[in-house]
């Protein structure tokens, strides 16, 4: 029988925690991936994050480390500096990255710290209960923006992606989506090609994936992919931001 | 060796490096910058050696965290209100049960206070500081020459309870240049560090590492609390340092720790000449408190009162009080912020109050 389809080793057979159609069991699957790909396993680190990720460390078939909220690319560096030849990378979400952690995700970045960031950005914090976040769009309705964001009151949401790739330190800035399949491969693609950033000793490399969550959003799982189809992708563009690993 | 003049924010970092350590991560706040730029010149030139300038005191302690968690001997040093924005990051350290080093060079408060000595960090630092049921080991050295060679001892704890590790001192210790020696230190047994993250190989037969202090199970986070309090207990019972000074037969018992407690044998001498025998228990670990040595002392006939003299409003007299608990009177002398105490002033006080 020929095989079609395979787990990767990198996944641990822990059960996943998250909810039907969330985004980040496909960004778990597409970076364990890449991992084995790469044949890096017994070399990377990973630094999980909190929010709706925490227990990242139950499904990477690898090294872990829980970091306080926003401050895994701080913690990253000290375990970089202390091994070089680890290959370390932060997992976070968009309350952790773009809010609480932004000084430590800006100056990791401005360093040229050679750790790879993969950014999930769902617009929302999902993991207490779907509040406001600094990437929550104008109109969204959220529990602590009930009446739809108001640019007026707290600002239009923050594109990371185009920020970063402002830092002289980030060799590789992209922004993906997991709203199809062709939008998976590409992101795919991406997340390995920050791996290799690292691999190559190049700099900062930071992925950010438009990624779903329909339980705070108050939709089914296809409807939330429609949405960051119709909603996300036009304010959150993707594409190369930044790229200059082959310089 | 020969005896060196240094100064202790330049001693410190030098003991810090001779034991070990190896990676610095830290944010300018006055008195304590020379600490960051000694190493920031000296750790570049060994081997595998980094020093870090960190974007804030957040940052910095969360440096240590991973630093820590790749086993390495990593230390960070700050003043007061830096040491408070540590305060998450030390929690952390603590519930991943990670060894580390952490100085304090305390100024005055509350908030920006002065740039002056203080030692108004004493509940902070002796009592948890951050969030959660935790314990710093905290050493509190009087002297430049103290403070080098509780260094070592700093990290070979922090190593083998798997804790961090305060050096408290007060900005005199920093600034004051003393003759020093490093000399050889008595070597403790160090366990190995398994749980480090450097790499999994499944087919290695160790155990996947994972660093972490979130237990979401209630047993499991009980049965975390329970083996970080079974090694305070064990801590208590080991680790206690305290020096005792002319405690024999003395009428009055100081207790004071760090520059004050120098301050305290000057007044101490002063009221010797008046007649008055004046003895000084100095805690070298504030915590552990060394509560047993005090009562001990405080036990002797001769002995009528004790009196704790800080630079605070009385924060360790707190413990003090606990220790002694009501079976003789108890005094306290200081003033919080920054006001350092001559030792006239101290001898003024135990004579006046001992007629009174
Ligand atoms: C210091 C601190 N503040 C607040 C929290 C509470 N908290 C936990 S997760 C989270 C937000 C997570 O949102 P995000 O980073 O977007 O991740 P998601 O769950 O959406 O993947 C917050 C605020 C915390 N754990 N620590
Ligand atoms: S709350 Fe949202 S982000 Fe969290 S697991 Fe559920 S769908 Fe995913
Ligand atoms: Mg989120």
């Amino acid at each position: 029988m020929s095989v079609v389809f395979k787990k990767t080793p990198v996944l641990t057979d822990t059960i996943m925690h998250y909810c039907p159609g969330c985004g980040h069991g496909i960004v778990h699957r597409l970076v364990a991936e890449v991992i084995e790909e790469l044949g890096i396993q017994d070399r990377t680190i990973g630094f999980v994050p909190v929010g709706c990720a925490v227990f990242g460390y139950k499904y990477f078939d690898i090294d872990c480390v829980e970091a306080a909220h926003g401050r895994a690319p701080a913690a990253a560096t000290g375990c970089k500096r202390v091994n070089p030849h680890n290959v370390v990378f932060t997992y976070q979400g968009d309350g952790d990255l773009a809010s609480i952690g932004a000084a430590e995700i800006v100056h990791a970045a401005h360093r040229g710290e050679k750790i790879t960031t993969i950014f999930i950005n769902n617009a929302i914090y999902g993991m207490t209960g779907g509040q406001m976040a600094p990437t929550t769009l104008v109109g969204q309705k959220t529990t602590t923006s009930p009446y739809g964001r108001d640019p007026e009151h707290c600002g239009k949401p923050i594109r990371i992606a185009e920020m970063i790739a402002t830092i002289e330190g980030a060799a590789y800035v992209e922004r993906v989506s997991v709203d199809s399949t062709p939008n998976i491969r590409k992101a795919k693609a991406a997340i390995k090609k920050a791996f290799q950033c690292q691999l190559d000793g190049k700099g900062f490399a930071l992925v950010e994936v438009l990624s779903s969550c329909p339980t705070n959003w108050g939709k089914s799982p296809s409807e939330a992919m429609d949405w960051i189809k119709s909603d996300m992708i036009p304010y959150y563009p993707l594409g190369v931001k930044k790229d200059i690993t082959n310089e | 060796m020969a005896k060196k003049l240094m100064k202790g924010s330049e001693a410190i970092p030098e003991a810090a490096i001779q034991a070990g350590c190896r990676f610095f991560f830290g944010y300018p706040i006055t008195p304590q910058n020379d600490i960051p730029e000694y190493m920031s010149a000296r750790l570049p030139k060994i081997e595998g050696g980094c020093f870090l300038q960190a974007e804030s005191e957040v940052a910095a302690i969360n440096m240590v965290y991973g630093a820590a968690a790749a086993g390495a001997r990593v230390m960070t040093s700050s003043s007061s209100p830096g040491v408070s924005l540590k305060q998450e990051g030390i929690s952390y350290i603590a519930g991943a049960e990670l060894p580390c080093v952490i100085c304090n060079m305390m100024r005055g408060g509350p908030g920006l206070g002065s740039i002056q000595p203080s030692q108004g960090d004493y509940f902070q630092a002796t009592k948890g500081g951050g969030h959660g049921d935790y314990h710093l080991i905290v050493l509190a050295p009087s002297s430049v020459q103290e403070a080098v060679d509780l260094m070592h001892t700093a990290f070979d704890l922090a190593d083998i309870y798997r804790t961090p590790v305060m050096l408290l001192a007060d900005g005199i210790i920093g600034q004051m240049m003393e003759p020093v020696e490093f000399h050889e230190h008595e070597k403790r047994e160090l366990p190995e560090k398994p749980w480090a993250v450097t790499g999994y190989d499944p087919k290695s037969g160790r155990k996947r590492s994972i660093v972490n202090s979130l237990y979401i199970e209630v047993d499991e986070l009980q049965e975390m609390n329970d083996r970080l309090q079974a090694r305070y207990k064990e801590i208590q019972e080991k680790e206690v340092m305290v020096e005792k000074y002319n405690t024999e037969g003395a009428e009055v018992i100081i207790c004071a720790y760090g520059t004050v407690a120098r301050i305290c044998k000057s007044a101490i001498a002063i009221c010797a000449e008046k007649g008055v025998k004046v003895g000084l228990i100095r805690p070298i670990t504030l915590w552990p408190f060394p509560e047993k040595e005090l009562n001990e002392v405080m036990a002797q006939d001769s002995v009528k009162r004790e009196l704790t003299v800080e630079i605070s409003a009385g924060q360790m007299h707190e413990d003090v009080r606990l220790a002694i608990n009501g079976a003789k009177p108890t005094d306290f002398y200081g003033k919080p912020g920054s006001y350092t105490p001559t030792a006239e002033e101290i001898a003024e006080y135990i004579l006046k109050t001992r007629e009174a």
